[in-house]
């Protein structure tokens, strides 16, 4: 696994995820020996289609779900043995609007304060609501909010006892994009103060804007973790895209040996290329499309989104 | 020990309670008082004393525990159940409290709950007789055992079921024959040979016995016996939420 920044490097992880493997009851194995080390102050998005384990993941750390195989240390207390010190310092938001439904807004996140044995603090979760635009709804029952709503409730009980961790399981499903929004600019906020963040998406560009590092499951495996840049370098390819001055019908034979697409109606070929190889082979090509009699109008480069690259990934 | 976290779940319990207050007391004191009015008045005149003691103030002890011995199996099977149907219990589950402050929590405020309604029970049954309790701290002792071991008894019934026709099965299948077969509205002393041997396996015999003699000094079986008894039910609980807890028995897959 490639080393993280230079910043998190030096610090002990703040999670440390190791071997971990889950078999359900029904003897589908959801997580196959997954070890992760997460950084404190480090944003980590988790990617993985339907069912790849992500919930089964964060359960499994948080204590939800017990582990077949495998340990969990949080700021360096076991999970099971010690779990006291290590789930004190845990927030989780869960992936479904799981609330209860006759509580007030207001008694429900004193209710999750008081049971990480925190002392009631008025002030600060007034702000907290104030926030998650809740303070407003703070009196309502909890059954009488609408799906956004409950979100954020859910947040507010998270972080209503000042986790120096967050686990955050697809917080944007379901979201209105102001509310997705306003939900980043939390998260910002949040890592500024020294949170470290744990989140599952669908949305991969959400994982590109906001993480710092990106790790794939699929079918219970950590496929990779990685700093978000290096991945998209790495695993990223280039194209570049070359405009023509008249269409063509196809690719002339000279051509043949360049992995060439001809695209946009015999427009452009695009030429696609591996960004770490020493030689891309952009000049020899370039001359040799002059020597086929092609002259060019324009040259752009393309690079494959996050997105394109979990699908590779995931596909394989 | 987390002490505030056993303290909110112990709130949280109790709210429920008094936002509910109508319903929690309504049924259980309206039940009482047409108890009495059948048995005790229309019935009870005709039927004659046991044991010295007038037919309606006779049963004053088995109605109590008839009330407090469904209520609270209700109110801790509920506390319990209702965060696992919604799956708010995550919260629980990944809160550093350990399963016996949880336990302390939901059974403390059931066993709380259904010790008020016990108190307003005796004190609506003073209004139809003379109510004579001798040996009022034993009352009180078995009163709160009572509540305490069938609201753990409820607990586990809570973590047992699936679904809410499993919540009521047992209260309406077990409970309410064993309450009316356990000498509840007679003395067991008013049954062929055979039935009172069948009636020794009952173990609300125990309870209304002990609970009566703490009222009036009459009792079906000794009042240390009732006393073991309703500690082995106890202790049997406990031993069976400590495997439920230790297996995440329902709770944690
Ligand atoms: N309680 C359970 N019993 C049996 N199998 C389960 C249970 N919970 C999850 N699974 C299975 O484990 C696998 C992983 O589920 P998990 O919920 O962790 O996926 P996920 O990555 O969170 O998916 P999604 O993106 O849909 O939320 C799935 O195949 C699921 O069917
Ligand atoms: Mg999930």
């Amino acid at each position: 696994m490639p080393c993280p920044t230079k910043e998190f490097r030096i610090m002990n992880p703040i999670v440390s995820i190791n071997k971990l493997c889950k078999t359900y009851a029904s003897g589908h194995q959801a997580l196959n020996s997954v070890s992760l080390d997460i950084y404190e102050g480090e944003i980590l998005a988790l990617l993985g289609p339907n069912g790849a384990g992500k919930t089964t993941l964060i359960s499994a750390i948080c204590g939800i779900v017990s582990p077949t195989s495998g340990s969990v240390t949080i700021g360096g207390y076991d999970n099971l043995r010690q779990f006291r010190k290590a789930r004190e310092l845990i927030g989780l938001v869960p992936q479904e609007l799981t609330l209860g439904a006759f509580e007030t807004v207001w008694n429900t996140i004193n209710f999750s304060r008081g049971l990480f044995g925190k002392k009631k603090n008025t002030h600060y979760l007034e702000q907290l609501l104030k926030d998650l635009s809740l303070f407003d709804k703070r009196d309502s029952e909890l059954r009488t909010l609408s799906g956004g709503m409950k979100r954020r409730v859910l947040i507010a009980k998270a972080l209503s006892h000042e986790p120096r961790i967050l686990f955050l399981d697809e917080p944007t499903a379901g979201v209105d994009v102001e509310l997705r929004k306003d939900m980043w600019n939390m998260v910002a906020r949040l890592r500024k103060s020294g949170v470290t963040i744990i989140l599952t998406t669908h949305y991969i560009e959400e994982a590109e804007s906001i993480a710092d590092r990106v790790g794939v499951i699929n079918n219970g495996e950590l496929l990779l973790v990685e700093q978000k840049q290096s991945l998209m370098q790495n695993l990223g390819k280039k194209q570049l895209i070359i405009e023509l001055r008249e269409t063509i019908d196809s690719i002339p034979a000279s051509l043949n040996h360049y992995a060439l697409d001809l695209v946009n109606e015999g427009q452009c070929l695009a030429y696609t290329y591996d960004t770490l190889s020493k030689q891309t082979g952009i000049t020899a090509l370039l001359q040799a499309i002059s020597a086929a009699g092609l002259s060019l109008r324009d040259l752009h480069v393309k690079q494959s989104s996050l997105e394109d690259i979990f699908v590779d990934l995931v596909k394989s | 020990m987390n002490l505030r976290a056993i303290g909110v779940i112990y709130k949280f319990e109790m709210l429920r309670f008094w936002n509910t207050l109508f319903q929690s007391v309504a049924s259980p004191v309206i039940s009482t008082a047409l108890y009495f009015v059948v048995f005790g008045s229309a019935i009870g005149s005709r039927i004659e004393s046991i044991d010295g003691i007038s037919y309606g103030l006779f049963i004053v002890p088995g109605l109590t525990m008839l009330s407090l011995l469904t209520q609270s199996i209700a109110n801790a099977s509920f506390g319990i159940f209702f965060p696992k149907f919604t799956g708010s219990i995550y919260e629980v589950l990944s809160a550093p409290v350990s399963f016996y402050e949880v336990l302390s929590g939901y059974v403390g405020a059931a066993a709380s709950k259904s010790f008020i309604l016990g108190i307003i029970i005796l004190f609506t049954a003073s209004f139809f007789v003379e109510l004579k309790i001798l040996h009022p701290y034993w009352m009180l002792t078995f009163l709160i055992l009572t509540c305490i071991a069938f609201s753990l008894f409820g607990f586990i019934i809570g973590l047992w079921a699936t679904n809410f026709e499993k919540l009521q099965v047992i209260p309406m299948l077990v409970i309410t024959p064993l309450v009316f077969l356990g000498g509840s509205f007679y003395s067991v002393s008013m049954l062929p040979p055979f039935w009172q041997t069948v009636t020794l396996f009952n173990p609300v015999l125990y309870l209304v016995s002990g609970f009566r003699w703490s009222f009036f000094e009459v009792s079906d079986v000794s009042v240390g016996l009732s006393l073991i008894m309703i500690l082995v039910f106890l202790g049997a609980c406990l031993v069976t939420v400590s495997w439920m807890f230790k297996t995440g028995y329902r709770l944690k897959q």
